[in-house]
């Protein structure tokens, strides 16, 4: 069984973000930039499977700018097998993402897509779920556990009221949530034999894919600011203030 | 122009986020219908929605096939209706963020995830990186599908209303999924996102036994009971609990964080509550910066003696 992994690069999760002066969004430059934590659960999943013998290939996949390609070096250093590249310099959306994904997907042909559940920069939650539409797959979002069998993947998935388990045919795909696994860090001789993994590459002409953005950012502003409060001596006076100055008890 | 409303529904009565999605709905402006989806909804539910103010009519798409809110069922049904839209909204609750991305691209139109304003019927404001951006975003799409971050948005009355009833056509089941089991947790308190207090726990608790601290204080002021992503993980309660980027955003009157430093992904999801408590032995821990009152100190000590005064006062 063939694995894809989408990967997207995104600005680092411990990175202050900072809003540009201008409003036209958040500020890049210089920034560090990492693998989306999700898609690192999604990377240490597929990695374990072919551990295990389920899984014959991983292959890691990233659309976007050229340093996507060192996104896809960190999934091959992890245990991918190889890694494919779609360059798109500029905004790309999640409905443009998954029809580069689908198109991927008719020439791979894997039995299983496994990828975040959402990336922590635009925090969208939508690729995972346009991707199995497009497709007419079934959907297993937000994972916390997978059990692979012969024909058919059983899901459980972290809900608003607790846990629930699906059953879906195989091919499907799959987003991970942050309890799925934790994802190993990649050894330096990992690191070095990564190096030597083959990234392909296949431009959105060739997948004949439109990836003009549908949603027009007007402006990007920073969220308003909280007063900072004070610090109370006692629990006394902390209720006091509750109820007499808050007044919220 | 109409808009569309998927109800978040138990078979019985209307989950209190989909009356927020309702008031997101209502700010943009239009007609408003809701869809009830499910087996056995054609009663109580439908008729709870029917008594919703403002809801022009409801429409039932009843098939055994939708029971479990599978998306790979429900998306179709969706789609179908879609057509006649201007606007689909559902709230993004783990129901609306699991199915309408998958109802978007079947209509090949980029969703807007987790609104938190509406500027006009096609511009949205959302946050962006955990809530350290916020976003006003046009869509060039002829159909809108918008999911709705509840707390941003005033619930509209559950009562009052008499909306028409009518069915729609459920497509059945497009056998690519099937529901095997569920682990709901069982609890006698307020819903967490609809909660008008919150009692969160964070990894200064110490274990699952010492959590069971919090429900004194939660007991005596009606709340919710959270936790941060640290003590998820680290199994002192179960996911749902979970309060921030990737868990639950909730937006309370009182919100009292205990034992909890306040990484960005937490704020993210209670930065927006009316009245913010800290209680953390570390003064310089985050959370005191956007906490209204904060007590530096033993959480063990203080969480019994905040018991205590409560019981005094209320």
């Amino acid at each position: 069984m063939k694995i894809l992994v989408p990967v997207k690069r995104v600005i680092d999760f411990n990175v202050k973000v900072r809003v540009k002066a201008d409003g036209t969004g958040v500020d890049l430059a210089n920034v560090k930039m990492s693998m989306n934590p999700f898609d690192e659960i999604a990377v240490e999943a597929a990695v374990r499977l072919k551990e295990a013998g389920t899984a014959t290939e991983v292959v890691a996949v990233s659309c976007g700018p050229a340093q996507a390609q060192e996104t896809i070096r960190t999934a091959l250093a992890m245990g991918a097998d190889r890694g494919l590249h779609v360059p798109v310099e500029g905004e790309l959306q999640p409905l443009a993402v998954a029809k580069l994904l689908k198109a991927i997907v008719a020439e791979e042909n894997p039995a299983l897509v496994i990828m975040g559940k959402q990336a922590i920069d635009d925090d969208c939650n939508q690729t995972g779920q346009m991707l199995a539409a497009l497709l007419g797959w079934p959907q297993g979002t937000f994972a916390s556990k997978l059990a692979v069998e012969s024909d058919a993947i059983l899901v459980t998935r972290e809900v608003d009221g607790g846990l629930e388990t699906v059953k879906l045919r195989l091919p499907a795909v799959v987003t991970t949530d942050l309890r799925l696994n934790e994802p190993r860090y990649a050894s330096l001789p990992n690191i070095m034999k990564a190096k030597k993994k083959p990234i392909d590459s296949r431009t959105p002409e060739a997948l004949g894919v439109d990836v003009t953005p549908r949603l027009e950012t007007i402006k990007v502003a920073e969220p308003p600011k909280r007063q900072g409060g004070v610090k109370v001596g006692s629990v006394a006076e902390l209720v006091d203030k509750l109820k007499n100055e808050a007044r919220v008890i | 122009m109409t808009i569309l409303v998927i109800a978040e529904h138990d078979g019985k009565s209307i989950k209190s986020g989909t009356l927020n999605t309702l008031g997101a709905a209502r700010k943009i402006g239009g007609e408003i219908h809701v869809l009830i989806a499910g087996a056995d909804c054609r009663d109580a539910a439908a008729e709870a929605a029917a008594r919703i103010p403002g809801v022009a009519k409801v429409l039932i798409a009843d098939d055994p096939a939708l029971a479990h809110g599978l998306a790979e069922n429900l998306a179709p049904v969706v789609v179908n209706l879609a057509k006649d839209y201007g606007h689909v909204l559902a709230p993004a609750s783990s129901f609306g963020k699991n199915l309408l991305p998958r109802v978007a691209a079947l209509l090949d139109v980029q969703q807007i995830s987790d609104i938190s304003g509406v500027e006009a019927p096609d511009t949205f404001v959302r946050p962006i990186y955990a809530g350290n951006a916020i976003a006003t975003v046009r869509s060039t799409d002829p159909i809108k599908v918008i999911t709705v971050r509840t707390t941003a948005f005033d619930p509209v009355p559950a009562d009052g209303g008499t909306a028409p009833i009518e069915a729609t056509a459920a497509q059945g089941s497009a056998g690519l999924s099937e529901f095997v089991s569920a682990e709901i947790s069982q609890s006698e308190r307020p819903e967490l996102t609809s909660a008008r207090v919150v009692v969160s726990g964070g990894r200064g608790l110490g274990s699952a036994e010492n959590f069971k601290i919090l429900e004194g204080v939660a007991d005596k002021l009606g709340a919710a009971i959270g936790a941060s992503r640290a003590a998820v993980d680290a199994g002192y309660v179960p996911n749902d609990y979970q309060v921030g980027q990737t868990g639950k955003v909730v937006a309370p009157e009182l919100y009292v964080a205990v034992g909890i430093s306040g990484a960005i992904q937490h704020l993210a999801g209670m930065k927006d509550s009316k009245v913010i408590v800290a209680i953390n032995k570390d003064e310089e821990a985050p959370i005191f910066q956007v906490a209204d009152y904060g007590i530096v100190g033993d959480l063990f000590t203080i969480v019994p003696e905040l018991e205590a005064e409560l019981a005094k006062v209320l």
